[in-house]
C-alpha cells in the first residue's frame, strides 16, 4: 500500500512486518525517528512477540543484539555516527561470530567537530569489520533493502547494516510502498539459527582463536561474503517476484551503456546525480551513472564489466580517508584492474553540505574534459581553508582549525573572538 | 542434668560433604552427580580460585535450574582459560563476546528466552573484577537498572591478572601491581574509595545482591540457588584469590579467603532490594597482619620495615567492615550449639 | 548445529588437555595412626568405632570396638582413658569424651541384648586360661572367637578379679560386671571358679590343655611395717574391698585413716564413707602433685568430704587407735624426708593401701621361668620361657590396670593362636602418628565436652550408687561427633570439592576417593583443606 510518509517510519513499519524479536536501541540523531516508531509498535501491540531493549549504549545496543541473535531470536537495532563508533567493537564481534543481525545506520558524519548531519563516514569506518553494507537510493529502496537484509543475513549467518542518508532520507517524506504482512511472511521465513545457545544442545560460542586457526577463520569470512556476490542478486530477483518491485542487487547502471564517463556513487546522492545526467544526455554527453547498492561485499566484478568501455571514471563519495583521499573509488579502482581508465575522486557533501545540481554539472563538465585532480573536494571554500593554512605557517600555534574557519566565515558571533 | 545438645555433626556445614547430613544439607559440590561445569582440562594455572569459584557457582545454578541455564563470559583469564582452539571446559551453552558487554550479552539472551516462551532457562553473565567494576560497569549498571532477568557473577582476583597484573578498580589500597609498583613514597595501590559493586549493586535495589568466597562453599551455594529463586536483576561478588597475582603459594588459595573474611577485609553478606538480609559472622576474629603477610603483593608493608601506617588504614577499612554489616555478635555464641548455618 | 570452525566448539572437549603434565607434586592418601588408638592400652581402634557411632548406627560400632576388647561396659567406667589424654581435640577444645562413649555403647548392648558371632571356624585346640580377671576374660573371649576351645580356672568364687575386688560397687556396679561376663562365657566359654591352679604343669597335664595363659591378679595386699597394738584396728585394702563382695562387711568404725596415695587408697576411703564413716582421712607421705592415683578420683573424693594429709607417715598405732604421724618435707630430688615433727590422730581403724603383689606359688618347679620383682618375665609375644605357657596381667612386668590386662589378654591370644598354628605372630606394622600440626580444625565444629552428669553429694555420702552417669544417646552421638577422625579419611568431601581441576574422582559412601593424575596439576590445596590431615604431597619423579 502506497503510503506517504517518513523515511524513518517507512523502514520501522517495514522492520516490524519482518517480525523481529528483539529490537535494541539507544537513541542518537537521525536514527531517533525509526526506533521510536518500533517502541510504539511493540508497546501497541502491533508488533507482537518482541521485546524492546532501551539500553544505555550503542555498545550495549550491540551488545544485546548479540546475545539474542545468538540465542536465537531475529535482533534488530539502528545507529548512526558516533553511536556507530561507540559500538565499533561489538560490530566487529558480531560479524565474528556470525550472527545475523540487521542494523539500519542513518548515515552521519563523525565528530569532531560534532556534527549531525549526513555523509558516509560511519559507515565507511566499518567497512572492514566483516558486515554486509548496502545503501539504499530512496526511502523506498531502503524499506525494500531491509526485507532482503533479513533474509540474506539468515542465510548467510551475517550481520548486515542497512544505511540509509541521515536527514536526506530518514526525514524526508515519500510515498513508500508498505507491503502486506502476507508478502513479507512469504519471502522471509522464520529464523532458523545456525549455532544456537540452548541447554538442549550446548556448544561454546566464542573461543580464543591463536595463529594456528586465526587466518583461516578470517578467510572463511571472506569466502562467505563472496557467497553473498551470488545470493544477493537471487534474493533481489526473488523480491521482484514477490513484491513486484526491482529493489536491491548488487549494482544500479543508469544510462551507462555507452556512456565515456561514469560517475560512480552511494545512496542518496544518484538522485541528483541521474537528474543531473540527463540534463547532460540531453545536450549529448556520454555519461551515465553507477550505483553501488552492496558495498559489502564489495561486487568487483559487477563494477569491472560496467565501467568496462568507458573512459573514465569519477567516484562521487560522501567520506573521506584523511592522509589518502577517496575510500570507494580506492575500492573502484581495484575493481577496474584488468581495464584500467582514469578514475577521479570527488569529496562531497560532507556533514551534511548540500550536493546542488549546479555544482554536480560543473563537475561533470570539467571531468570530461579530464581536467580534474585526481582528488577534489566539490564546492570547497579555498579561501577559508587558504587563510587557515597562512595563519598556522606564520604561527605555530593558533587554536582550533573549527572554530578558525567559522570565525573566517563569519558563522561565529563576535563574543567568541 | 540438663544436658540439651541440639545437632551436632561433627563438621557442620564447613566441609565440602558431610555424610551425616540430610541429604537436603548436603552440597551441590558433594554430590557424585555435580556438572563440571567448567570441565577437566582447562588451562588455569595452579590452585587457582577463580576456577573453583566459577565451578562452584555454576554448577550450583544448574542444579538450581535442573540444568537450564545460559552463560555468557566477560573476556579474562576465565575466558581464556576455558576456552582456547581447539577446546572448551564448558558442559552448558556458553557465549564469549567481549571484555566489556557480558551484561548486555546476558541481556540479549534473557530477551531471546522471553521472546521465545522459554523462560524456564535462566542466564548468567560472568567475569572478573576487571569486566565487572571498570570496562563492563555500564552495561552492568543498565542490565540492573531495567532489572533484566540475568545473574551477574563478577569473580574478583582484585587486578586484571591475565594482562599480567595491572590494576583495577577493585585492587586494594597498597597492593602491588603491576602498574602499582611498590616504590616510591607511597609504595603499591593509593588508598581511595574503592569501587565497592556490592553497595552500587545494592543501591541500584535490584532484588538480589550477595557476596560469596571460595572458602564458603555452603554460603556460596546458598546465595546461587537464591539468585535463582528471584527473577530480575541479580549480582553475586566472588571473592577469589589468585596464587599468581597476590603471590601466594597454590594450596593457600582457599587458606587466603578465609582469612580475608576472618579479618573482616571482605563481608559476607547478602541483600534484596537494597536492604542486608544475610550477613556471615566471623568465626574466629583476626588482625589484618594475618591475611596480608603470606601474600608478596603486600610484602613491602612488612619489609624491610614495617609499615604501621598502612596495615592500620586497611585495619580500620575492616573494622569498618565489621561495623556496617554487623559482621561480630555482639552477644557471645552459645557454647554447644549450632550446626553452622544449615 | 552447525558449527562454525574454530569459533564455536563442543562441549567438554578439553578433556584431551591432559593438565596433568604440569604437575610436579602429587598428591596422596594416607592413613595415619590416631593419637587415641595409639594410647589405648587395649589396642582398641577407638576412631574406627566413633565412626559408626557418629551416623547414629550403635551396633555397628560396639561390634568395632569389641573386635578389640569384650568388655566396654565396664572399660567405659573403669578405664583411665589415656585416649582421652592424648586426643588431638584437647589442644583444640576439650578431648572428645571417649570413655563416655564407650560406656553408652556398653550399656546399650547390655539393654539391647547384642550378642558376639560365634567362631567361623573350630580350631579342636584346647586352652586353659588362669583367672578370670580382665586380663584372662580377654584372652578366653579372643581365643574362643579365634575358634579354640577355652576353660578358665578361677580360685575365687566370682569371676571379674580385681574388676570385682579391687574396684568398688559406685565405680563399677556388679551387674554391669556380670552381664559382660556372661556374654564372654555365651561364646561356649567354660569358667570353673573356686578352682585354685596350683601347679600349672599338672593342671595342664590334666585338663590336656594345648596351651595356657596365666592372668592371676595382685590380690596380695603389701604390708609397711607399722608397730600397733594388740588390739589396734589394723587392715589392709584387698581386705576391706573383697570384703564388700562378701555378706559381712568390714567394720572399720566411725573414724577411718587410710594409709597410701594411689587408686586404692581412694576406693578404701570413699568405701569407708560410704560404709557410714564420718571421717575418712588418707595419709600419704608426698604431695597431691606426686600422687599416683588420677585427679579426677582425687577430686570425687574431696566432693565427697575425704581429708588428705600431705607429707605424712605413720610411725605406730596404739591399742586405742592413737596414730603417730610424721610430717615429711621433700627433698630436692622430690623424696619426702622426715622432718622429726610428730602428732597425732585419733582413730577406729587404719587400712593400709600400699599396692599388692601376685601369688607365684602356681608356678613353683615350672622350669624354664625367670620371675623378676616378684613378677614373671615374658617375651614380646607374651610368652613365658616355658613353651606354652603365656601370662599376662599383673603377673607381668607392666602398669596394672584392668585396660592394660584387657590388652594383655588380646595380645596373648594373638600368640597364642599363631603358637598354636605352629607359626609366629606378627602384627600389621603400624602407621605414622597423626600428629596435631596435620589437622585443619578450621572444619571442625565448635563443641566442648559433654560433661557427663554425676550423682547428688548426699547421695554419694551414703549409697553405692555409681558417681558418674551414662551419656543418653543425645549427647553420647554429640561426644562421638567431636572426634576429629585424625589421620584418616571420613568422606568428608572436601578433596572433592576444592580441587579446581575436578581431578578428584568420588568412589561412593565408604570407598573413599582417588586421583585422576590426568589433570592433576598439583596445586595442593586438597592437602591443605583436608580436615584430618590425610592427605600428603610427594614430589613427582620429573
Amino acid at each position: 500500500m502506497l503510503k506517504q510518509c517518513e523515511g524513518s517510519h517507512a523502514v520501522a513499519a517495514t522492520v516490524a512486518l519482518c517480525r523481529p524479536e528483539v529490537i535494541c536501541a539507544y537513541p542518537i540523531s537521525p536514527q531517533t525517528h525509526i526506533v521510536e516508531g518500533l517502541s510504539e509498535m511493540v508497546r501497541d501491540g502491533t508488533l507482537q512477540n518482541c521485546e524492546f531493549i532501551n539500553v544505555e549504549s550503542e555498545f550495549a545496543a550491540m551488545s544485546v543484539a548479540i546475545g539474542s541473535s545468538a540465542t536465537g531470536a531475529r535482533s534488530y537495532t539502528a545507529t548512526a555516527s558516533q553511536g556507530l563508533l561507540f559500538m565499533a567493537e561489538a560490530v566487529w564481534n558480531a560479524s565474528g561470530l556470525g550472527l545475523p543481525i540487521v542494523m539500519t545506520l542513518a548515515n552521519r558524519a563523525i565528530g569532531a567537530p560534532i556534527n549531525i548531519w549526513n555523509d558516509h563516514t560511519d559507515a565507511m569506518s566499518m567497512r572492514d569489520a566483516g558486515w554486509l553494507q548496502l545503501f539504499a537510493e530512496n526511502n523506498q529502496e531502503a524499506a525494500d533493502l531491509h526485507i532482503q537484509a533479513f533474509r540474506l543475513a539468515e542465510e548467510l549467518s551475517l550481520p548486515i547494516m542497512v544505511c540509509m542518508d541521515g536527514f536526506i532520507l530518514t526525514h524526508a517524506y515519500e510515498g513508500v510502498d508498505i507491503p502486506t504482512q502476507a508478502q513479507v511472511d512469504a519471502y522471509l521465513p522464520p529464523y532458523e539459527p545456525r549455532q544456537v545457545l540452548d541447554p538442549r544442545e550446548p556448544v561454546s560460542i566464542g573461543a580464543m582463536v591463536g595463529p594456528e586457526a586465526f587466518t583461516e577463520v578470517r578467510y572463511l569470512a571472506h569466502a562467505k561474503q563472496m557467497q553473498a556476490l551470488k545470493l544477493i542478486p537471487q534474493l533481489a530477483e526473488e523480491f521482484q517476484a514477490q513484491f513486484g518491485r526491482d529493489s536491491g542487487g548488487l549494482i544500479r547502471t543508469y544510462r551507462t551503456e555507452d556512456a565515456e564517463t561514469v560517475v560512480v556513487a552511494l545512496g542518496s546522492v544518484l538522485g541528483t546525480i541521474k537528474n543531473t545526467i540527463d540534463d547532460l544526455r540531453e545536450e549529448g554527453r556520454k555519461i551515465g551513472v553507477l550505483g553501488i547498492t552492496s558495498f559489502r561485499p564489495f561486487p568487483t566484478a559487477a563494477i569491472g564489466e560496467a565501467v568496462r568501455y568507458c573512459e573514465r571514471v569519477v567516484v562521487v563519495e560522501k567520506s573521506f580517508a584523511v592522509g589518502v583521499g577517496g575510500i570507494v573509488s580506492r575500492d573502484v579502482r581495484t575493481a577496474m584492474r584488468e581495464h584500467p581508465h582514469p578514475i577521479y575522486a570527488v569529496i562531497a557533501g560532507l556533514g551534511g553540505r548540500a550536493i546542488t545540481k549546479d555544482s554536480l554539472r560543473q563537475l561533470f563538465l570539467t571531468v570530461m574534459d579530464d581536467k580534474l585532480e585526481a582528488l577534489t573536494f566539490l564546492d570547497l571554500d579555498w579561501n577559508a581553508v587558504n587563510r587557515e593554512l597562512e595563519r598556522e605557517r606564520i604561527t605555530r600555534r593558533s587554536g582550533p582549525i573549527a572554530e578558525n574557519l567559522l570565525r573566517d566565515l563569519g558563522v561565529v558571533a563576535a563574543r567568541v573572538g | 542434668m540438663t544436658a540439651t545438645i541440639v545437632k551436632f555433626y561433627q563438621t557442620g556445614t564447613h566441609t565440602v560433604g558431610n555424610r551425616l547430613l540430610d541429604p537436603e544439607h548436603r552440597s551441590v559440590q558433594a554430590d557424585m552427580r555435580r556438572t563440571n561445569s567448567l570441565n577437566s582440562g582447562h588451562r588455569a594455572c595452579q590452585g587457582c580460585g577463580e576456577a573453583l569459584g566459577a565451578r562452584y557457582a555454576i554448577d550450583a545454578a544448574m542444579q538450581a535450574t535442573d540444568n537450564q541455564l545460559i552463560a555468557a563470559n566477560a573476556t579474562g583469564c576465565l575466558e581464556v582459560f576455558s576456552t582456547p582452539y581447539p577446546e572448551t571446559s564448558w558442559q552448558i551453552p556458553w557465549i564469549h563476546s567481549l571484555f566489556g558487554n557480558t551484561a548486555a550479552v546476558a541481556t540479549g539472551i534473557a530477551a531471546a528466552l522471553r521472546v521465545k516462551g522459554r523462560t524456564e532457562v535462566r542466564v548468567v553473565a560472568q567475569g572478573g573484577d576487571g569486566g565487572t567494576t571498570d570496562i563492563g560497569f555500564g552495561c552492568l549498571s543498565g542490565m540492573f537498572e531495567r532489572n533484566d532477568d540475568v545473574l551477574y557473577i563478577c569473580y574478583d582476583n582484585e587486578a586484571y591478572m591475565n594482562t599480567g597484573v595491572q590494576r583495577s578498580s577493585a585492587t586494594p589500597g597498597a597492593a602491588r601491581t603491576a602498574t602499582t609498583p611498590a616504590v616510591g613514597a607511597a609504595p603499591g595501590n593509593v588508598f581511595g574509595q574503592g569501587k565497592n559493586l556490592p553497595l552500587i549493586a545494592m543501591a541500584h535495589e535490584i532484588p538480589y545482591v550477595a557476596t560469596a568466597i571460595v572458602s564458603e562453599l555452603r554460603d556460596l551455594e546458598a546465595k546461587v540457588k537464591r539468585a535463582m529463586e528471584i527473577r530480575g536483576a541479580r549480582y553475586i561478588h566472588i571473592f577469589v584469590p589468585c596464587p599468581l597475582g597476590w603471590g601466594t603459594a597454590s594450596n593457600q588459595t582457599i587458606h587466603i579467603a578465609r582469612l580475608a573474611k576472618e579479618t573482616g577485609v571482605f563481608p559476607v553478606i547478602a541483600a534484596e532490594h537494597g536492604e542486608l538480609t544475610k550477613v556471615s559472622k566471623i568465626r574466629k576474629q583476626l588482625p589484618v597482619e594475618d591475611y596480608l603477610k603470606p601474600q608478596r603483593r603486600f610484602a613491602h608493608l612488612f619489609s624491610p620495615t614495617p609499615n604501621l601506617a598502612a596495615i592500620a588504614h586497611i585495619q580500620a577499612l575492616a573494622d569498618r567492615n565489621i561495623r556496617r554489616f554487623g559482621l561480630i555478635d555482639a552477644a557471645p555464641v552459645g557454647a554447644a550449639a549450632g550446626a553452622g548455618d544449615n | 548445529m552447525e558449527k562454525p570452525f574454530a569459533i564455536t566448539l563442543d562441549v567438554g572437549s578439553s578433556l584431551a588437555n591432559k593438565t596433568g603434565s604440569w604437575r610436579t607434586c602429587r598428591p596422596l592418601y594416607v592413613d595415619r595412626l590416631p593419637p587415641c588408638n595409639n594410647a589405648c592400652p587395649a589396642g582398641e581402634n577407638i576412631q574406627g568405632w566413633l565412626y559408626h557411632a557418629e551416623s547414629g548406627d550403635y551396633e555397628q560400632a560396639w561390634r568395632v570396638l569389641t573386635q578389640d576388647n569384650p568388655m566396654p561396659a565396664v572399660m567405659g567406667r573403669v578405664c583411665y582413658h589415656p585416649c582421652e589424654t592424648s586426643c588431638n581435640r584437647g589442644q583444640l577444645d576439650e578431648s572428645v569424651g571417649i570413655n563416655s562413649v564407650e560406656r553408652f555403647l556398653g550399656d546399650q548392648a547390655i539393654k539391647l541384648g547384642w550378642k558376639f558371632n560365634p567362631p567361623e571356624t573350630v580350631t579342636g585346640k584346647h586352652v586353659l586360661v588362669v583367672g578370670a580377671g580382665p586380663s584372662g576374660l580377654s584372652a578366653a573371649y579372643h581365643l574362643a572367637r579365634l575358634g579354640h576351645r577355652v576353660t578358665i580356672q578361677e580360685a575365687g568364687p566370682f569371676a571379674g578379679g580385681m574388676m570385682r575386688f579391687g574396684i568398688p560397687k559406685y565405680r563399677l556396679p556388679r551387674d554391669v560386671l556380670e552381664a559382660e561376663v556372661q556374654r564372654i562365657l555365651d561364646l561356649g566359654v567354660t569358667l570353673q571358679l573356686n578352682t585354685k591352679v596350683e601347679n600349672i604343669e599338672e593342671s595342664m597335664q590334666t585338663g590336656k590343655f594345648d596351651a595356657a595363659f596365666l592372668a592371676v591378679g595382685a590380690h596380695i595386699a603389701k604390708r609397711a611395717y607399722i608397730p600397733a597394738g594388740e588390739a589396734a584396728r589394723l587392715l589392709d585394702a584387698m581386705q576391706v574391698l573383697r570384703g564388700m563382695e562378701g555378706e559381712e562387711k568390714p567394720m572399720l568404725g566411725r573414724r577411718v585413716v587410710v594409709y597410701g596415695g594411689g587408686n586404692t587408697a581412694l576406693d578404701v576411703a570413699r568405701t569407708a564413707k560410704r560404709l557410714g564413716a564420718t571421717d575418712a582421712i588418707i595419709v600419704y607421705r608426698r604431695t597431691r602433685e606426686k600422687m599416683p592415683a588420677h585427679d579426677f578420683e582425687v577430686e570425687e573424693a574431696l566432693q565427697e568430704g575425704i581429708m588428705i594429709k600431705w607429707l605424712s607417715t605413720i610411725k605406730n598405732m596404739s591399742d586405742e587407735g592413737t596414730l603417730t604421724v610424721e610430717k615429711m618435707e621433700l627433698d630436692e630430688k622430690g623424696f619426702p624426708q622426715p622432718t622429726g615433727e610428730l602428732e597425732t590422730l585419733e582413730t577406729d581403724s587404719l587400712v593400709l593401701a600400699l599396692g599388692q603383689d601376685v601369688d607365684l606359688s602356681l608356678l613353683d618347679g615350672v622350669p624354664g621361668l625367670e620371675i623378676k620383682d616378684g613378677v614373671v618375665q615374658v617375651s614380646h609375644n607374651m610368652m613365658t620361657g616355658r613353651p606354652g605357657i603365656f601370662a599376662g596381667g599383673d603377673m607381668v612386668p607392666s602398669e596394672r590396670t584392668v585396660t592394660i590386662g584387657i590388652g594383655h589378654g588380646k595380645k596373648a591370644a594373638r600368640n597364642i593362636d599363631a603358637w598354636l598354628r605352629g607359626e609366629l605372630y606378627e602384627p600389621a606394622p603400624k602407621h605414622a602418628l597423626a600428629e596435631f600440626r596435620k589437622i585443619n580444625p578450621w572444619y571442625y565444629e565448635d563443641a566442648p565436652k559433654t560433661v557427663q552428669p554425676t550423682l547428688d553429694q548426699a547421695r554419694r555420702q551414703s549409697t553405692f550408687e555409681e558417681v558418674v552417669g551414662g551419656l543418653n544417646e543425645t549427647n553420647a552421638l554429640f561426644e562421638a561427633r567431636r572426634c576429629l577422625s585424625c589421620g584418616n579419611c571420613f568422606e568428608c568431601d572436601n578433596c572433592y570439592g576444592v580441587c579446581p581441576d575436578n581431578a578428584v574422582i568420588k568412589l561412593g559412601p565408604g570407598m573413599r576417593f582417588e586421583f585422576n593424575f590426568d589433570y592433576c596439576k598439583g596445586c595442593g590445596i586438597c592437602s591443605v583443606e583436608c580436615p584430618c590431615g590425610a592427605i600428603t604431597m610427594v614430589p613427582e619423579n620429573v
